[in-house]
């Protein structure tokens, strides 16, 4: 047990790094859309939802919370990360490309 | 091969495409395709997760369809200016979703904890504290943002001034008040708020405590501790004044992250930790640089509504604000060989993004060189002001940072400030005893001329006064943005 949860300390401290390093470079321009897509990936939750609201063994007042988790964690998801690419489909150069 | 090693190999490559379309976010070329790739990584993530041994689909499918629905549909619908208080309101489901499987995990696993908890599983009773503690401060905290953001207590205001009589306005009075109190765009404080605030957080972790202690006994205090913190998002995010909200939003999104970080703690799953501190580590940055943009520390944004620090006097402002009208502004512009808008959140409220475009391209046609110079908090979220020009289809070349712009504005013609108030005040370079001294601000004073659109004299969010309104270069354009900017349009047209 402690050699799991050191190793899942252990990824934890790493992704946090790992993001700093990848967000300090963003332009300001892009602070937006990289908000909400960031804020779409938090939506990775619904892995825990789906587990909550799937599992057969779990009692009745679990699998509901779960069903609303479900519910909750997609909103996030599909919501963020449509209106994340709304948004990065109107940045237009001056050629038109995107 | 075994299921379980497919499941977990699953979750690996999605941690990858969410990296990697993180990465692809931080350029405009790219950014669209980044965002794609990470959407590709949740849908392995959940694809893989429906692998798992065990499962019934039925509440997953309808859940699935039910929220997508949602999403969807607001997704699509949502106008851009309206676009901060959607992410605030998409971000507060992800923490309530985080809350929820922390709650889930604990009915379902609390039977087997009634004769102690096994060593191997504390982290996740830790964890199920956590995921509820700040999910539901993210939750809540998001809402009343979402709500501060719309101007919900305005629209009410409004409602009931054109429908004295009848049962919606006796139902608007009936809200008024409540919705005043929390939702209101200016800070909302009270005698004590420190101390009560401090209280109840430490309650929350007396409760904490007792839970990790005894989880299968202390039912009470672990709900006692989800509706406060639910009570703390409220509390936490009441202080907050409109002009802060780019602060706000981000480390509520960095929460949202941390919360789903929790719950992947809860149940022993990687991909939940990798990109739920991603997006806390991202959150945490952006707020950062938004304090840093309004020289001031997180501490004083969180915990003081404006200006209540400052106890030297602001200079007041001497001198008198010279107007200007429509026509000879436009003789100005035909002249200028080069100039600078510097939009705000006025330019939003009035919906002028378009106008504002279409007199950038006159201009252009006329020979004068344009440009948009953007403050990093412009606007009600980080970058607000970049996406509504941007849906007014203005080419990102010609979008500029306040460092890029600064050093070149002594040779810009005309400056042109929309809707922007204290990111122009020079006030915070010249006045030590303004309240935003020390603020870096777009230096538009320097130009040779500026044009202020605005509707009236009022001071900005931050109520302070604004000597660049007095200025010897400056013209005021009174009225509505969008229809002064529309008159100078015309004058091209014409």
């Amino acid at each position: 047990m402690q050699l799991d949860l050191l190793y899942l300390l252990f990824t934890f401290v790493l992704a946090i790094f790992l993001g700093f390093e990848l967000i300090s470079k963003v332009p300001s321009q892009l602070h937006t859309p990289l908000m909400s897509g960031a804020n779409a990936i938090s939506g990775i939750t619904i892995v825990g939802a789906l587990i909550a609201a799937g599992n057969v063994e779990n009692p009745a007042i679990a699998t509901f919370l779960g069903f609303v988790a479900v519910v909750c964690a997609s909103i996030n998801v599909t919501g963020g990360y449509l209106v994340t690419d709304r948004m990065l489909a109107m940045f237009k150069s001056k050629s038109g490309k995107k | 091969m075994d299921k379980t090693i497919l499941i977990e190999l699953s979750y690996i490559v999605s941690a990858v495409l969410f990296i990697y379309g993180i990465k692809m976010l931080g350029s405009v070329d790219t950014a669209r395709r980044g965002n794609r790739i990470s959407a590709l990584g949740m849908f392995i993530a959940v694809v893989a997760t429906l692998l798992v041994q065990g499962m019934q689909y039925q509440y997953i499918v309808a859940g699935v369809i039910v929220g997508g629905t949602i999403g969807t549909v607001a997704a699509l619908r949502i106008q851009m200016t309206s676009m901060p208080e959607f992410v605030a309101l998409f971000n507060g489901t992800g923490g309530l979703a985080s809350l929820l499987v922390g709650w889930a995990n604990y009915q379902a696993r609390m039977d087997g904890w009634s004769e102690g908890v096994p060593e191997e599983e504390l982290i996740s009773v830790v964890a199920i504290f956590l995921a509820v503690l700040i999910g539901g401060v993210t939750f809540t905290g998001s809402l009343i943002a979402c709500g501060k953001l719309a101007e919900i207590p305005w629209h009410i205001e409004s409602r009931l001034k054109k429908s004295e009589t009848g049962l919606v306005a006796l139902l608007l009075k009936a809200v008024r008040w409540p919705v005043k109190l929390t939702l209101d765009s200016k800070p909302v404080m009270y005698k004590g708020q420190q101390i009560v605030n401090s209280v109840l957080f430490a309650l929350v972790l007396v409760c904490g405590a007792a839970f990790v202690y005894d989880p299968a006994g202390m039912y009470l205090p672990f709900l006692l501790s989800l509706v406060l913190a639910l009570v703390l998002g409220v509390l936490f995010t009441i202080p907050i004044g409109g002009a802060d909200m780019p602060v706000i939003i981000s480390l509520l999104n960095s929460y949202s992250g941390l919360a789903a970080c929790a719950a992947g703690f809860v149940i022993s799953n990687t991909v939940l930790i990798v990109s739920g501190s991603l997006v806390g580590a991202s959150g945490i940055i952006l707020t950062k640089i938004m304090c840093k943009a309004m020289n001031r520390s997180l501490a004083n944004v969180l915990f003081s509504g404006f200006g209540s620090t400052t106890t030297k006097t602001a200079k007041s402002v001497q001198g008198e604000a010279k107007p200007i009208t429509a026509e000879d502004a436009y003789y100005v512009l035909e002249a200028a060989s080069s100039v600078v808008f510097v939009p705000g959140y006025g330019m939003a409220m009035a919906q002028a993004q378009h106008a504002v475009r279409e007199l950038g391209d006159l201009l252009q046609e006329n020979g004068a060189e344009v440009k948009y110079a953007v403050h990093p908090v412009a606007g009600r979220m980080p970058g607000h002001m970049n996406v509504l020009l941007a849906e007014a289809n203005v080419p990102y070349e010609q979008l500029v940072e306040m460092d890029d712009i600064n050093p070149i504005m002594e040779t810009v013609d005309v400056a042109i400030v929309i809707g922007a108030n204290d990111v122009v005040n020079p006030a915070a370079r010249e006045d030590e005893g303004s309240p935003i001294y020390g603020m870096p601000i777009i230096n538009v004073d320097y130009a040779k001329t500026v044009f202020v659109l605005k509707r009236s004299m009022r001071a900005g969010f931050a109520g302070v006064d604004n000597p660049l309104f007095v200025a010897e270069n400056t013209r005021m354009l009174f009225g509505d943005a969008k229809r002064s900017v529309e008159a100078l349009v015309s004058g091209f047209k014409s």
